[in-house]
């Protein structure tokens, strides 16, 4: 083996060793991160007005666009289910699939992703504004935590919007799934209620779809938080934090909910 | 107590209380600091004493670590070496509490006044009082409706930041550092970006909130003009070091080159105008791949 070559494996191990040590550095900062917006849990819930404005920020003005998201997206699945479960003569069926798909699956996956996009990316650009115009360093020079007036508010502001919106792009979903299922593809209205009651069940199905859009909901709010806090203090580090929180987000919503699927899916064979 | 050793919450905010009624504490001293960011030098055995009801500037080109000073003083740094005292307590050496404690007695005014853009004007102020007295809203109102009498701006109480011009902006951000009427005040670059005439009002305010509260102020600048009307004293601090220190009459008529330069607003002397380069006609010649 030549010198040269000897000498670019080397600084390609090198960069690699770089990048896991920086990886794991950054998981272990994040970590703690995590557990001084814990501990500041408290402060958020005491100072109950700043974590409603969070929620109004984060949840209520992401309802448009969950809500039409889920509308569309109902729509969209009931008249692909329609024709496949016609194929099988099971079109009656149809606000059962709907429904199940939505609730276990579609509803927190796609409101998760929605959240990550509108509120996540918004919260990271915020703290990160407010990090780059030394808001934050003013707030630690006047002996107040940015962890437990900004932070944590932030966080469980996410964690308890996203089941809120979840269950909303669900139902919404369904609608939509009535809307084309019933009143423009024909399908009797008491057989898709009806399927959809008798199969869908509180337990596992909406339960186990609710710990999901808690789950995501911790997830994007720790990350978009965190992003925006940890934002080098430019105008390029807010715009690369925001951009980090969505794709972070993103592939972390949809590797939590195949964790959480297979967990679920173990459950219900063992009961 | 020994310089370095750790205070409680509780002894912190007595050594707070005696910064107050002792004249003979010193407000901030710093001994032979030095401090890195990871391995470039920014501070190289700073010792400066800024003495108790006095307006000290820090002076030196952008770069030269003064802002840094400001952040060790603040306890938002610690020094590799050296000790930062600020009313007789080892701040590096504070517990998180009672560093909090500290902080109480600070005002800071930024560099563009770090104000909360979500909040108005009349909140912005209001915030340290919320956070950190029980006071009842109707006197929160007053006193702010006081420090905002104090910069001259009580009639744009509830206007947001972003409706503010530079300069009320600072003098804003200033009422808000002296909301807790504090024992010590830093000021980061107060003049920079103004016009005239706000500089002249923000100048005239630090002197005149100084004399006023007896408090202690700490300018970090570039603006000499300005300075030497309005402080008591000066260090000139360059690559990390400070180089020259005097009242204002001696800065006036000094000779050391430094001064001169810094006084004279000359482009070249012993800051020197390049950038630190290899050789102009070896680089304008070197081949290029």
């Amino acid at each position: 083996m030549s010198t040269e070559v000897a000498a670019g494996i080397a600084y390609w191990l090198r960069r690699l060793g770089g990048a896991v040590t920086g990886a794991v550095g950054q998981l272990g900062y994040a970590s703690r991160f995590l557990l001084a917006v814990l501990w500041h849990t408290p402060d958020a819930f005491r100072r109950i007005h700043l974590t409603l404005r969070e929620i109004y920020f984060a949840g209520v003005l992401s309802l448009v666009v969950i809500l039409m998201s889920g509308l569309f997206v109902g729509m969209v699945l009931s008249l692909q289910g329609y024709e496949t479960l016609k194929r099988y003569g099971a079109d009656e069926q149809l606000g059962y699939v709907v429904a199940l798909a939505l609730v276990r699956e579609l509803g927190p996956v796609i409101a998760g992703l929605l959240f990550a996009s509108r509120a996540g990316s918004a919260i990271t650009a915020e703290i990160g504004l407010m990090k780059t115009t030394e808001q934050l360093a003013a707030m630690e020079m006047m002996a107040v935590d940015p962890v437990a007036r900004v932070v944590a508010p932030r966080f469980w502001g996410g964690v308890i919007s996203m089941p809120l919106l979840a269950a909303l792009f669900s139902a919404f979903g369904i609608f939509g799934g009535y809307i084309v299922g019933v009143r423009l593809i024909g399908i009797d209205s008491g057989a898709f209620w009806g399927q959809m009651h008798a199969g869908v069940d509180f337990w596992p199905d909406v339960t186990n779809g609710i710990i999901k859009s808690f789950a995501f909901g911790a997830a994007v709010s720790l990350i978009a938080v965190f992003e925006g806090y940890d934002a080098k203090p430019t105008a390029e580090g807010v715009a690369s934090a925001t951009t980090r929180t969505v794709v972070v987000s993103s592939l972390a919503i949809l590797a939590l909910d195949f964790v959480l699927t297979v967990f679920m899916f173990r459950g219900a064979k063992l009961v | 107590m020994s310089p370095t050793a750790k205070p409680s919450p509780s002894r912190a905010a007595e050594s707070i209380a005696a910064w107050r009624v002792d004249p003979q504490v010193v407000a901030v001293e710093l001994v032979d600091v030095s401090f890195s960011y990871d391995v470039r030098p920014v501070l190289r055995g700073i010792t400066m004493t800024i003495p108790r009801g006095k307006i000290v500037a820090i002076m030196g080109g952008s770069g030269c670590g003064k802002t840094t000073i400001l952040r060790l003083i603040g306890g938002q740094l610690r020094p590799q070496s050296g000790q930062v005292r600020v009313g007789g307590l080892s701040v590096p050496d504070l517990e998180p509490d009672a560093l909090y404690d500290l902080r109480r007695k600070y005002g800071m005014l930024f560099q563009f006044g770090a104000l909360f853009t979500d909040m108005s004007v009349f909140e912005n102020i209001a915030f340290p009082m919320r956070e950190h007295t029980e006071l009842p809203e109707e006197l929160i109102r007053d006193l702010v409706l006081m420090k905002l009498q104090a910069v001259g701006l009580r009639g744009a109480a509830y206007l947001m930041p972003a409706e503010l011009s530079g300069g009320m902006a600072r003098r804003v951000a200033l009422a808000r550092a002296i909301a807790l009427d504090p024992m010590l005040v830093m000021y980061d670059e107060p003049f920079a970006g103004l016009d005239p005439i706000s500089l002249g009002i923000i100048g005239q305010l630090i002197r005149r909130l100084n004399d006023a509260l007896s408090i202690t102020s700490v300018v970090v600048t570039h603006d000499v003009y300005e300075s030497l009307k309005i402080v008591d004293y000066l260090y000139f601090v360059s690559e990390g070091r400070i180089v020259a220190s005097g009242t204002p009459a001696e800065v006036r008529a000094s000779s050391d080159p430094f001064v001169r330069q810094f006084v004279d607003g000359a482009p070249d002397g012993p800051v020197p105008f390049h950038y630190p380069a290899s050789s102009y006609r070896e680089e304008l010649f070197a081949d290029v791949d």
